[in-house]
Protein backbone atom coordinates (compact mmCIF):
# COMPACT_ATOMS: atom_id res chain seq x y z
CA UNK A 1 0.00 0.00 0.00
CA UNK A 2 1.31 3.15 -0.94
CA UNK A 3 1.72 6.44 1.66
CA UNK A 4 -1.34 8.26 -0.18
CA UNK A 5 -3.60 4.89 0.04
CA UNK A 6 -2.52 5.45 3.73
CA UNK A 7 -3.55 9.02 4.21
CA UNK A 8 -7.15 8.65 2.71
CA UNK A 9 -7.79 5.60 5.25
CA UNK A 10 -6.71 7.53 7.93
CA UNK A 11 -8.63 10.43 6.63
CA UNK A 12 -11.64 8.42 6.23
CA UNK A 13 -11.65 7.06 9.42
CA UNK A 14 -10.73 10.36 11.39
CA UNK A 15 -14.00 12.09 9.67
CA UNK A 16 -15.73 8.54 10.97
CA UNK A 17 -14.45 9.21 14.46
CA UNK A 18 -15.28 13.26 14.64
CA UNK A 19 -19.07 12.59 13.42
CA UNK A 20 -19.33 10.05 16.01
CA UNK A 21 -17.76 11.88 19.04
CA UNK A 22 -19.98 14.66 17.90
CA UNK A 23 -22.89 12.48 18.25
CA UNK A 24 -21.86 11.34 21.62
CA UNK A 25 -20.73 14.51 23.36
CA UNK A 26 -23.70 14.96 24.91
CA UNK A 27 -24.76 11.85 26.44
CA UNK A 28 -21.38 11.07 27.81
CA UNK A 29 -21.32 14.49 29.25
CA UNK A 30 -24.33 14.23 31.10
CA UNK A 31 -22.94 10.28 32.06
CA UNK A 32 -20.23 11.64 33.41
CA UNK A 33 -21.86 14.77 35.23
CA UNK A 34 -25.00 11.80 36.29
CA UNK A 35 -22.14 11.16 38.76
CA UNK A 36 -20.53 14.38 40.13
CA UNK A 37 -22.14 16.52 43.05
CA UNK A 38 -23.09 19.29 41.23
CA UNK A 39 -26.62 21.09 39.85
CA UNK A 40 -24.80 22.61 37.25
CA UNK A 41 -22.65 21.51 34.14
CA UNK A 42 -19.03 22.89 34.24
CA UNK A 43 -18.61 23.00 38.13
CA UNK A 44 -16.60 20.73 40.11
CA UNK A 45 -17.64 18.39 42.52
CA UNK A 46 -17.35 14.74 44.92
CA UNK A 47 -18.62 11.53 43.64
CA UNK A 48 -22.50 10.90 44.03
CA UNK A 49 -25.32 8.72 43.48
CA UNK A 50 -27.33 11.56 44.17
CA UNK A 51 -28.78 12.32 41.37
CA UNK A 52 -29.95 8.89 40.62
CA UNK A 53 -31.63 9.00 44.69
CA UNK A 54 -33.31 12.17 43.49
CA UNK A 55 -34.68 10.72 40.47
CA UNK A 56 -35.77 7.67 42.49
CA UNK A 57 -37.44 9.21 45.13
CA UNK A 58 -39.56 11.64 43.12
CA UNK A 59 -42.64 10.24 42.64
CA UNK A 60 -44.30 12.12 39.69
CA UNK A 61 -40.93 11.28 37.97
CA UNK A 62 -41.81 7.42 38.66
CA UNK A 63 -45.16 8.13 37.49
CA UNK A 64 -44.13 9.13 34.37
CA UNK A 65 -41.91 6.69 33.76
CA UNK A 66 -44.39 3.96 34.31
CA UNK A 67 -46.66 5.87 32.20
CA UNK A 68 -44.37 6.08 29.35
CA UNK A 69 -43.62 2.46 29.43
CA UNK A 70 -47.20 1.33 30.02
CA UNK A 71 -48.11 3.79 27.06
CA UNK A 72 -45.43 2.19 25.01
CA UNK A 73 -46.33 -1.11 25.78
CA UNK A 74 -50.21 -1.12 25.16
CA UNK A 75 -49.82 0.92 22.43
CA UNK A 76 -47.06 -1.37 20.48
CA UNK A 77 -49.15 -4.31 21.66
CA UNK A 78 -52.33 -3.07 20.35
CA UNK A 79 -50.56 -1.95 17.21
CA UNK A 80 -48.89 -5.08 16.45
CA UNK A 81 -52.15 -7.42 16.37
CA UNK A 82 -53.99 -4.50 13.95
CA UNK A 83 -51.58 -3.97 11.96
CA UNK A 84 -50.36 -7.56 11.08
CA UNK A 85 -54.11 -8.78 10.95
CA UNK A 86 -54.35 -5.64 8.26
CA UNK A 87 -51.27 -6.70 6.34
CA UNK A 88 -52.58 -10.21 5.44
CA UNK A 89 -56.17 -8.72 5.18
CA UNK A 90 -54.44 -6.18 2.69
CA UNK A 91 -52.15 -9.11 1.65
CA UNK A 92 -55.21 -10.89 0.30
CA UNK A 93 -57.46 -8.34 -1.00
CA UNK A 94 -58.45 -7.28 -4.43
CA UNK A 95 -55.15 -5.35 -6.18
CA UNK A 96 -57.01 -2.31 -5.96
CA UNK A 97 -58.19 -2.18 -1.83
CA UNK A 98 -55.04 -3.20 -1.31
CA UNK A 99 -53.12 0.12 -3.14
CA UNK A 100 -56.21 2.28 -1.59
CA UNK A 101 -55.10 0.89 2.22
CA UNK A 102 -51.79 0.95 1.62
CA UNK A 103 -51.29 4.68 0.11
CA UNK A 104 -53.93 5.69 2.99
CA UNK A 105 -51.73 3.51 6.11
CA UNK A 106 -48.87 5.77 4.42
CA UNK A 107 -50.40 9.37 5.42
CA UNK A 108 -49.66 9.23 8.75
CA UNK A 109 -45.56 8.21 7.78
CA UNK A 110 -45.20 10.85 5.78
CA UNK A 111 -46.73 13.51 7.35
CA UNK A 112 -45.56 16.27 9.80
CA UNK A 113 -46.42 14.38 13.11
CA UNK A 114 -47.89 18.29 14.04
CA UNK A 115 -50.36 17.58 11.28
CA UNK A 116 -51.52 14.33 12.71
CA UNK A 117 -51.52 15.32 16.25
CA UNK A 118 -53.50 18.64 15.14
CA UNK A 119 -55.89 16.39 12.63
CA UNK A 120 -56.96 14.19 15.52
CA UNK A 121 -57.43 16.89 18.11
CA UNK A 122 -59.60 19.13 16.08
CA UNK A 123 -60.94 15.63 15.20
CA UNK A 124 -62.23 14.54 18.88
CA UNK A 125 -62.76 18.22 20.17
CA UNK A 126 -65.16 18.84 16.93
CA UNK A 127 -66.75 15.36 18.22
CA UNK A 128 -67.01 16.56 21.42
CA UNK A 129 -64.65 13.70 22.53
CA UNK A 130 -62.94 14.37 25.84
CA UNK A 131 -59.69 13.57 25.99
CA UNK A 132 -59.03 10.27 27.76
CA UNK A 133 -56.31 7.48 28.07
CA UNK A 134 -58.35 6.27 24.55
CA UNK A 135 -57.78 9.27 22.83
CA UNK A 136 -54.04 8.95 23.61
CA UNK A 137 -54.08 5.37 23.30
CA UNK A 138 -55.72 5.91 19.70
CA UNK A 139 -53.33 8.96 18.54
CA UNK A 140 -49.91 6.56 19.15
CA UNK A 141 -51.75 3.84 17.30
CA UNK A 142 -52.40 5.89 14.23
CA UNK A 143 -48.37 6.43 14.65
CA UNK A 144 -47.34 3.29 14.83
CA UNK A 145 -49.36 0.93 13.05
CA UNK A 146 -48.55 1.66 9.89
CA UNK A 147 -44.81 0.66 10.47
CA UNK A 148 -45.82 -2.81 11.77
CA UNK A 149 -48.01 -3.45 8.07
CA UNK A 150 -44.79 -1.92 6.78
CA UNK A 151 -42.61 -4.40 8.69
CA UNK A 152 -45.28 -7.63 7.64
CA UNK A 153 -45.73 -6.38 4.27
CA UNK A 154 -42.11 -7.48 2.57
CA UNK A 155 -42.57 -11.04 5.25
CA UNK A 156 -46.06 -11.95 3.67
CA UNK A 157 -44.51 -11.37 0.07
CA UNK A 158 -41.68 -13.62 0.83
CA UNK A 159 -43.78 -16.28 1.93
CA UNK A 160 -44.42 -19.48 0.25
CA UNK A 161 -48.04 -19.46 -0.53
CA UNK A 162 -48.59 -23.19 -1.65
CA UNK A 163 -48.15 -24.11 1.78
CA UNK A 164 -51.08 -22.75 2.77
CA UNK A 165 -52.54 -24.53 0.41
CA UNK A 166 -51.60 -27.87 1.24
CA UNK A 167 -52.67 -27.42 4.83
CA UNK A 168 -55.93 -26.57 3.75
CA UNK A 169 -55.88 -29.87 1.40
CA UNK A 170 -54.66 -31.94 4.32
CA UNK A 171 -57.66 -30.76 5.86
CA UNK A 172 -56.70 -28.08 8.20
CA UNK A 173 -59.28 -25.42 9.12
CA UNK A 174 -58.51 -22.05 7.60
CA UNK A 175 -58.08 -20.35 10.99
CA UNK A 176 -55.57 -23.17 12.13
CA UNK A 177 -54.05 -23.01 8.80
CA UNK A 178 -53.93 -19.39 9.49
CA UNK A 179 -52.19 -19.87 12.69
CA UNK A 180 -50.14 -22.64 11.72
CA UNK A 181 -48.53 -22.12 8.45
CA UNK A 182 -48.92 -17.90 7.40
CA UNK A 183 -48.39 -16.73 11.16
CA UNK A 184 -44.89 -18.65 11.80
CA UNK A 185 -43.69 -17.25 8.22
CA UNK A 186 -44.45 -13.98 9.43
CA UNK A 187 -42.97 -13.81 13.35
CA UNK A 188 -39.74 -12.04 12.15
CA UNK A 189 -41.53 -9.09 10.39
CA UNK A 190 -44.27 -8.96 13.53
CA UNK A 191 -41.18 -9.06 15.80
CA UNK A 192 -39.23 -6.26 14.20
CA UNK A 193 -42.56 -4.30 13.79
CA UNK A 194 -43.57 -4.21 17.58
CA UNK A 195 -40.06 -3.01 18.44
CA UNK A 196 -40.16 -0.49 15.90
CA UNK A 197 -43.76 0.71 17.60
CA UNK A 198 -42.37 0.34 21.08
CA UNK A 199 -39.40 3.02 20.18
CA UNK A 200 -42.06 5.13 18.24
CA UNK A 201 -44.48 5.12 20.96
CA UNK A 202 -41.47 5.93 23.40
CA UNK A 203 -40.05 8.74 21.27
CA UNK A 204 -43.52 10.61 20.86
CA UNK A 205 -44.28 14.16 21.71
CA UNK A 206 -46.22 16.20 19.74
CA UNK A 207 -49.00 13.43 19.71
CA UNK A 208 -49.04 13.04 22.86
CA UNK A 209 -49.55 16.90 24.05
CA UNK A 210 -52.40 16.95 21.86
CA UNK A 211 -54.63 13.89 22.52
CA UNK A 212 -53.32 13.19 26.49
CA UNK A 213 -55.65 13.70 29.00
CA UNK A 214 -54.80 16.12 31.50
CA UNK A 215 -52.73 15.70 34.27
CA UNK A 216 -50.75 12.49 31.87
CA UNK A 217 -47.43 12.89 31.94
CA UNK A 218 -44.92 10.97 29.77
CA UNK A 219 -41.00 11.07 30.01
CA UNK A 220 -41.12 13.48 26.72
CA UNK A 221 -43.98 15.64 27.98
CA UNK A 222 -42.33 15.91 31.45
CA UNK A 223 -38.76 16.59 30.37
CA UNK A 224 -40.14 19.35 27.84
CA UNK A 225 -41.99 21.47 30.19
CA UNK A 226 -39.68 21.02 32.91
CA UNK A 227 -37.06 22.88 30.83
CA UNK A 228 -39.06 25.08 29.12
CA UNK A 229 -41.58 26.35 30.97
CA UNK A 230 -39.61 25.93 34.03
CA UNK A 231 -42.23 23.54 35.80
CA UNK A 232 -39.09 21.96 37.89
CA UNK A 233 -40.00 22.51 41.11
CA UNK A 234 -35.97 22.46 41.63
CA UNK A 235 -32.35 22.33 39.65
CA UNK A 236 -32.80 18.97 41.17
CA UNK A 237 -35.04 17.70 38.88
CA UNK A 238 -33.15 18.72 35.88
CA UNK A 239 -30.25 17.05 37.44
CA UNK A 240 -31.81 14.15 38.07
CA UNK A 241 -32.67 13.72 34.19
CA UNK A 242 -28.61 13.59 33.94
CA UNK A 243 -29.04 10.27 35.46
CA UNK A 244 -32.32 8.96 33.64
CA UNK A 245 -30.53 9.77 30.34
CA UNK A 246 -27.78 7.73 31.40
CA UNK A 247 -29.72 4.90 32.68
CA UNK A 248 -31.96 4.28 29.19
CA UNK A 249 -28.56 5.48 27.52
CA UNK A 250 -27.07 2.38 29.17
CA UNK A 251 -30.03 0.17 28.74
CA UNK A 252 -30.11 0.81 25.17
CA UNK A 253 -26.40 -0.30 24.91
CA UNK A 254 -26.69 -3.42 26.82
CA UNK A 255 -30.14 -4.48 24.60
CA UNK A 256 -28.16 -3.57 21.12
CA UNK A 257 -24.75 -5.23 22.04
CA UNK A 258 -26.75 -8.19 23.11
CA UNK A 259 -28.88 -8.76 20.12
CA UNK A 260 -26.13 -8.15 18.16
CA UNK A 261 -24.13 -11.35 20.04
CA UNK A 262 -27.84 -13.18 19.64
CA UNK A 263 -27.99 -12.58 16.17
CA UNK A 264 -23.95 -13.64 15.71
CA UNK A 265 -24.58 -17.15 17.24
CA UNK A 266 -27.50 -17.60 15.01
CA UNK A 267 -24.93 -17.24 12.08
CA UNK A 268 -22.77 -19.38 13.83
CA UNK A 269 -25.17 -22.07 14.35
CA UNK A 270 -26.02 -22.15 10.66
CA UNK A 271 -22.79 -22.87 9.16
CA UNK B 1 -75.35 -20.30 9.73
CA UNK B 2 -71.75 -20.36 9.35
CA UNK B 3 -69.66 -17.88 7.86
CA UNK B 4 -67.14 -18.50 5.60
CA UNK B 5 -63.74 -17.30 6.49
CA UNK B 6 -61.52 -15.42 4.65
CA UNK B 7 -58.19 -13.89 5.41
CA UNK B 8 -59.70 -10.76 3.66
CA UNK B 9 -61.58 -9.67 6.44
CA UNK B 10 -58.49 -9.98 8.93
CA UNK B 11 -58.01 -6.34 6.99
CA UNK B 12 -61.26 -4.69 8.28
CA UNK B 13 -60.55 -3.98 11.78
CA UNK B 14 -57.74 -1.77 9.72
CA UNK B 15 -59.72 -0.25 7.24
CA UNK B 16 -61.75 1.05 9.79
CA UNK B 17 -59.57 2.28 12.23
CA UNK B 18 -57.93 3.94 8.99
CA UNK B 19 -61.13 5.48 8.04
CA UNK B 20 -61.61 6.87 11.60
CA UNK B 21 -58.26 8.31 12.55
CA UNK B 22 -56.60 8.94 9.37
CA UNK B 23 -59.30 9.61 6.99
CA UNK B 24 -62.10 11.80 8.76
CA UNK B 25 -59.25 13.92 11.07
CA UNK B 26 -58.13 15.06 7.42
CA UNK B 27 -61.75 15.89 6.38
CA UNK B 28 -62.07 17.85 9.64
CA UNK B 29 -58.65 19.84 8.80
CA UNK B 30 -59.97 20.30 5.27
CA UNK B 31 -63.70 21.94 6.20
CA UNK B 32 -62.22 24.03 9.18
CA UNK B 33 -59.70 25.38 6.59
CA UNK B 34 -62.38 26.78 4.36
CA UNK B 35 -65.00 28.35 6.69
CA UNK B 36 -65.13 30.87 8.83
CA UNK B 37 -65.88 31.19 13.03
CA UNK B 38 -69.45 30.90 11.80
CA UNK B 39 -68.96 27.78 10.07
CA UNK B 40 -69.96 29.41 6.62
CA UNK B 41 -67.73 28.75 3.27
CA UNK B 42 -64.61 30.81 2.93
CA UNK B 43 -61.09 31.73 1.33
CA UNK B 44 -60.23 33.92 4.01
CA UNK B 45 -57.71 31.99 6.01
CA UNK B 46 -56.09 31.37 2.58
CA UNK B 47 -55.88 34.66 1.42
CA UNK B 48 -55.03 35.76 5.15
CA UNK B 49 -51.95 33.49 5.32
CA UNK B 50 -50.63 34.54 2.36
CA UNK B 51 -50.99 38.26 2.77
CA UNK B 52 -49.45 38.85 6.31
CA UNK B 53 -46.09 39.63 6.17
CA UNK B 54 -44.56 38.91 9.34
CA UNK B 55 -46.30 34.97 8.80
CA UNK B 56 -44.46 35.32 5.25
CA UNK B 57 -40.78 36.58 6.86
CA UNK B 58 -41.34 33.64 9.38
CA UNK B 59 -42.17 31.00 6.75
CA UNK B 60 -39.20 32.06 4.87
CA UNK B 61 -37.18 31.96 7.97
CA UNK B 62 -38.64 28.52 8.51
CA UNK B 63 -37.82 27.55 5.27
CA UNK B 64 -34.19 28.63 5.25
CA UNK B 65 -33.49 26.72 8.40
CA UNK B 66 -34.95 23.86 7.21
CA UNK B 67 -32.38 24.08 4.12
CA UNK B 68 -29.23 24.60 5.75
CA UNK B 69 -30.10 21.49 8.54
CA UNK B 70 -31.01 20.05 5.10
CA UNK B 71 -27.44 20.57 3.31
CA UNK B 72 -25.64 20.35 6.56
CA UNK B 73 -26.94 16.44 7.25
CA UNK B 74 -26.36 15.75 3.41
CA UNK B 75 -22.87 17.21 3.66
CA UNK B 76 -21.82 14.91 6.17
CA UNK B 77 -24.05 11.96 5.87
CA UNK B 78 -23.21 11.67 2.16
CA UNK B 79 -19.20 11.17 3.24
CA UNK B 80 -19.87 8.59 6.03
CA UNK B 81 -22.55 6.67 4.20
CA UNK B 82 -20.35 6.37 1.53
CA UNK B 83 -16.89 5.61 3.60
CA UNK B 84 -18.99 2.60 4.90
CA UNK B 85 -20.70 1.32 2.24
CA UNK B 86 -17.80 0.60 0.55
CA UNK B 87 -15.12 -0.23 3.18
CA UNK B 88 -13.88 -3.75 3.35
CA UNK B 89 -14.31 -3.88 7.03
CA UNK B 90 -16.43 -6.90 8.20
CA UNK B 91 -17.52 -5.15 11.39
CA UNK B 92 -19.04 -2.05 9.17
CA UNK B 93 -22.78 -3.11 10.63
CA UNK B 94 -21.29 -2.67 14.32
CA UNK B 95 -20.22 1.60 12.92
CA UNK B 96 -23.53 1.87 11.46
CA UNK B 97 -25.68 1.19 14.58
CA UNK B 98 -23.25 3.54 16.70
CA UNK B 99 -24.86 6.48 14.78
CA UNK B 100 -28.07 4.86 15.28
CA UNK B 101 -27.98 4.22 18.65
CA UNK B 102 -28.47 7.72 20.32
CA UNK B 103 -31.78 7.92 18.08
CA UNK B 104 -33.54 5.19 20.70
CA UNK B 105 -32.76 7.39 23.61
CA UNK B 106 -36.45 9.86 23.87
CA UNK B 107 -36.12 12.12 21.79
CA UNK B 108 -36.87 15.02 24.30
CA UNK B 109 -33.92 13.92 26.78
CA UNK B 110 -31.48 13.81 23.74
CA UNK B 111 -32.35 17.48 22.91
CA UNK B 112 -32.06 18.32 26.77
CA UNK B 113 -28.97 16.61 26.60
CA UNK B 114 -27.55 18.95 23.72
CA UNK B 115 -28.99 22.11 25.56
CA UNK B 116 -27.04 21.03 28.24
CA UNK B 117 -23.69 21.08 26.38
CA UNK B 118 -24.73 24.07 24.66
CA UNK B 119 -25.38 25.97 28.04
CA UNK B 120 -21.81 24.25 29.01
CA UNK B 121 -20.05 25.95 26.40
CA UNK B 122 -21.91 29.09 26.82
CA UNK B 123 -23.76 29.38 23.74
CA UNK B 124 -27.57 28.73 25.28
CA UNK B 125 -29.49 31.62 24.74
CA UNK B 126 -26.60 33.38 22.60
CA UNK B 127 -26.84 31.81 19.17
CA UNK B 128 -30.41 30.92 18.77
CA UNK B 129 -30.45 29.92 15.21
CA UNK B 130 -26.72 28.64 15.40
CA UNK B 131 -28.37 26.19 18.41
CA UNK B 132 -31.33 25.19 16.19
CA UNK B 133 -29.73 23.80 13.42
CA UNK B 134 -27.24 22.17 15.52
CA UNK B 135 -29.93 20.30 17.29
CA UNK B 136 -31.71 19.31 14.34
CA UNK B 137 -28.65 18.31 12.73
CA UNK B 138 -28.01 15.86 15.15
CA UNK B 139 -31.26 14.48 15.35
CA UNK B 140 -32.04 14.04 11.97
CA UNK B 141 -28.78 13.06 10.90
CA UNK B 142 -29.45 9.35 11.37
CA UNK B 143 -32.72 9.80 8.97
CA UNK B 144 -30.07 11.01 6.02
CA UNK B 145 -27.07 8.53 6.58
CA UNK B 146 -29.52 5.50 6.49
CA UNK B 147 -31.26 5.54 2.90
CA UNK B 148 -28.13 7.09 1.88
CA UNK B 149 -26.27 3.73 3.25
CA UNK B 150 -28.44 1.55 1.86
CA UNK B 151 -28.69 2.44 -1.95
CA UNK B 152 -25.27 2.63 -2.29
CA UNK B 153 -24.85 -0.45 -0.80
CA UNK B 154 -26.99 -1.75 -3.65
CA UNK B 155 -24.76 -0.02 -5.97
CA UNK B 156 -22.67 -3.07 -7.91
CA UNK B 157 -18.85 -3.68 -7.05
CA UNK B 158 -18.17 -4.35 -10.71
CA UNK B 159 -19.62 -0.81 -11.80
CA UNK B 160 -16.85 -0.04 -9.97
CA UNK B 161 -14.24 -2.38 -11.16
CA UNK B 162 -15.58 -1.42 -14.64
CA UNK B 163 -14.56 1.93 -14.07
CA UNK B 164 -11.31 2.14 -13.00
CA UNK B 165 -10.82 -0.81 -16.32
CA UNK B 166 -12.05 1.99 -19.02
CA UNK B 167 -9.21 3.94 -17.44
CA UNK B 168 -11.83 6.57 -15.13
CA UNK B 169 -9.72 7.86 -12.31
CA UNK B 170 -11.42 7.96 -9.04
CA UNK B 171 -13.06 11.38 -8.90
CA UNK B 172 -14.08 10.41 -12.37
CA UNK B 173 -15.98 6.73 -11.09
CA UNK B 174 -17.58 8.99 -8.27
CA UNK B 175 -19.02 11.34 -10.56
CA UNK B 176 -20.22 9.13 -12.94
CA UNK B 177 -20.97 5.89 -10.82
CA UNK B 178 -21.60 6.59 -7.15
CA UNK B 179 -23.24 10.32 -7.49
CA UNK B 180 -26.18 8.98 -10.08
CA UNK B 181 -26.48 5.91 -8.36
CA UNK B 182 -26.94 7.36 -5.04
CA UNK B 183 -29.62 9.63 -6.11
CA UNK B 184 -32.58 7.93 -4.84
CA UNK B 185 -31.34 7.51 -1.35
CA UNK B 186 -30.43 11.48 -1.66
CA UNK B 187 -33.81 12.41 -2.59
CA UNK B 188 -35.82 10.33 0.33
CA UNK B 189 -33.01 11.79 3.15
CA UNK B 190 -33.89 15.08 1.54
CA UNK B 191 -37.62 14.16 2.08
CA UNK B 192 -36.93 12.90 5.39
CA UNK B 193 -34.87 15.67 6.84
CA UNK B 194 -36.74 18.79 5.60
CA UNK B 195 -40.55 18.19 6.91
CA UNK B 196 -39.68 17.83 10.53
CA UNK B 197 -36.82 20.60 10.20
CA UNK B 198 -40.02 22.96 9.18
CA UNK B 199 -42.55 21.36 11.64
CA UNK B 200 -40.40 19.73 15.06
CA UNK B 201 -40.74 22.92 17.04
CA UNK B 202 -39.84 20.63 20.39
CA UNK B 203 -36.08 21.33 19.00
CA UNK B 204 -36.51 25.38 17.92
CA UNK B 205 -38.47 25.79 21.34
CA UNK B 206 -36.04 24.53 23.56
CA UNK B 207 -32.87 25.42 21.79
CA UNK B 208 -33.77 28.69 20.45
CA UNK B 209 -34.80 30.14 23.62
CA UNK B 210 -38.26 30.15 22.07
CA UNK B 211 -37.13 33.23 20.41
CA UNK B 212 -36.82 30.94 16.80
CA UNK B 213 -40.44 30.81 15.29
CA UNK B 214 -40.86 27.30 12.38
CA UNK B 215 -44.13 26.59 11.05
CA UNK B 216 -44.90 23.99 13.27
CA UNK B 217 -45.02 26.55 15.74
CA UNK B 218 -47.39 28.02 14.09
CA UNK B 219 -49.83 25.32 13.92
CA UNK B 220 -49.59 24.56 17.83
CA UNK B 221 -50.00 28.46 18.13
CA UNK B 222 -53.15 28.83 16.42
CA UNK B 223 -54.46 25.37 17.87
CA UNK B 224 -55.40 27.15 21.04
CA UNK B 225 -56.59 30.39 19.50
CA UNK B 226 -58.31 29.92 15.75
CA UNK B 227 -58.93 26.71 14.70
CA UNK B 228 -59.02 27.59 11.46
CA UNK B 229 -56.27 29.61 10.39
CA UNK B 230 -54.63 26.22 11.98
CA UNK B 231 -56.33 23.59 9.81
CA UNK B 232 -55.30 26.34 6.93
CA UNK B 233 -51.95 26.05 8.09
CA UNK B 234 -52.10 22.10 8.49
CA UNK B 235 -53.73 21.93 4.93
CA UNK B 236 -50.67 24.00 3.26
CA UNK B 237 -47.92 21.39 4.75
CA UNK B 238 -50.04 18.26 3.97
CA UNK B 239 -49.95 19.30 -0.11
CA UNK B 240 -46.73 20.02 0.30
CA UNK B 241 -45.96 16.61 1.76
CA UNK B 242 -48.13 14.67 -0.69
CA UNK B 243 -47.10 16.85 -4.20
CA UNK B 244 -43.22 15.69 -2.61
CA UNK B 245 -44.03 12.14 -2.07
CA UNK B 246 -46.24 11.65 -4.96
CA UNK B 247 -42.68 13.17 -7.45
CA UNK B 248 -40.46 10.51 -5.57
CA UNK B 249 -42.61 7.95 -6.05
CA UNK B 250 -43.04 7.57 -2.10
CA UNK B 251 -47.11 5.96 -2.48
CA UNK B 252 -44.95 3.25 -4.47
CA UNK B 253 -45.91 0.09 -2.47
CA UNK B 254 -42.70 -1.77 -2.30
CA UNK B 255 -40.41 1.59 -1.16
CA UNK B 256 -39.21 1.29 2.44
CA UNK B 257 -39.60 5.09 4.36
CA UNK B 258 -37.49 6.07 7.45
CA UNK B 259 -35.63 2.75 7.45
CA UNK B 260 -38.92 0.65 8.58
CA UNK B 261 -37.19 -2.39 7.56
CA UNK B 262 -33.95 -1.68 9.04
Amino acid sequence: MNRKAIVIKCLKAAFIGIVLLLLYAPILLLAVYSFIDTDIIGTSGGFTFDHYTDLFTNAQAMTMIGNTLGLAFASAALSTVLGTLGAIGMYYSKKRVRTTMGAVSRIPIINAEIVTALALAIMFVAFGLPKTYFTLLMGHMVICTPFVVLSVMPKLKQMDNSLYEAALDLGASPAKALFKVILPQIVPGIISGFMLAITLSLDDYIVTVYTRPSGFDTISTYVFNATIRGNAHTAQTLSSFWALTTIIFIIILIVTISANLAGRRKKEVRK
Amino acid sequence: MRLHFSRKILGIPYAVFLVFFVIIPMLVILFYAFTDKEMHLSFTNFIQFFSDPTKLSTIVYSLVIAFITTAVCLAIAYPVAYILARSKMKKKFVILLLFVTPMWINFVLRINAIRELLSWVGLLGEANYFNTIFGMVYDFLPFMILPLYTTMLKIDESLYEASSDLGAGGFTTFTRVTLPLSMPGVASGITMVFLPSMTNYVVSDMLGNSKVTIIGKFIYEYFGTNWHMGSMVALILLIVVFLSTWLTGGFREDETVRGANL
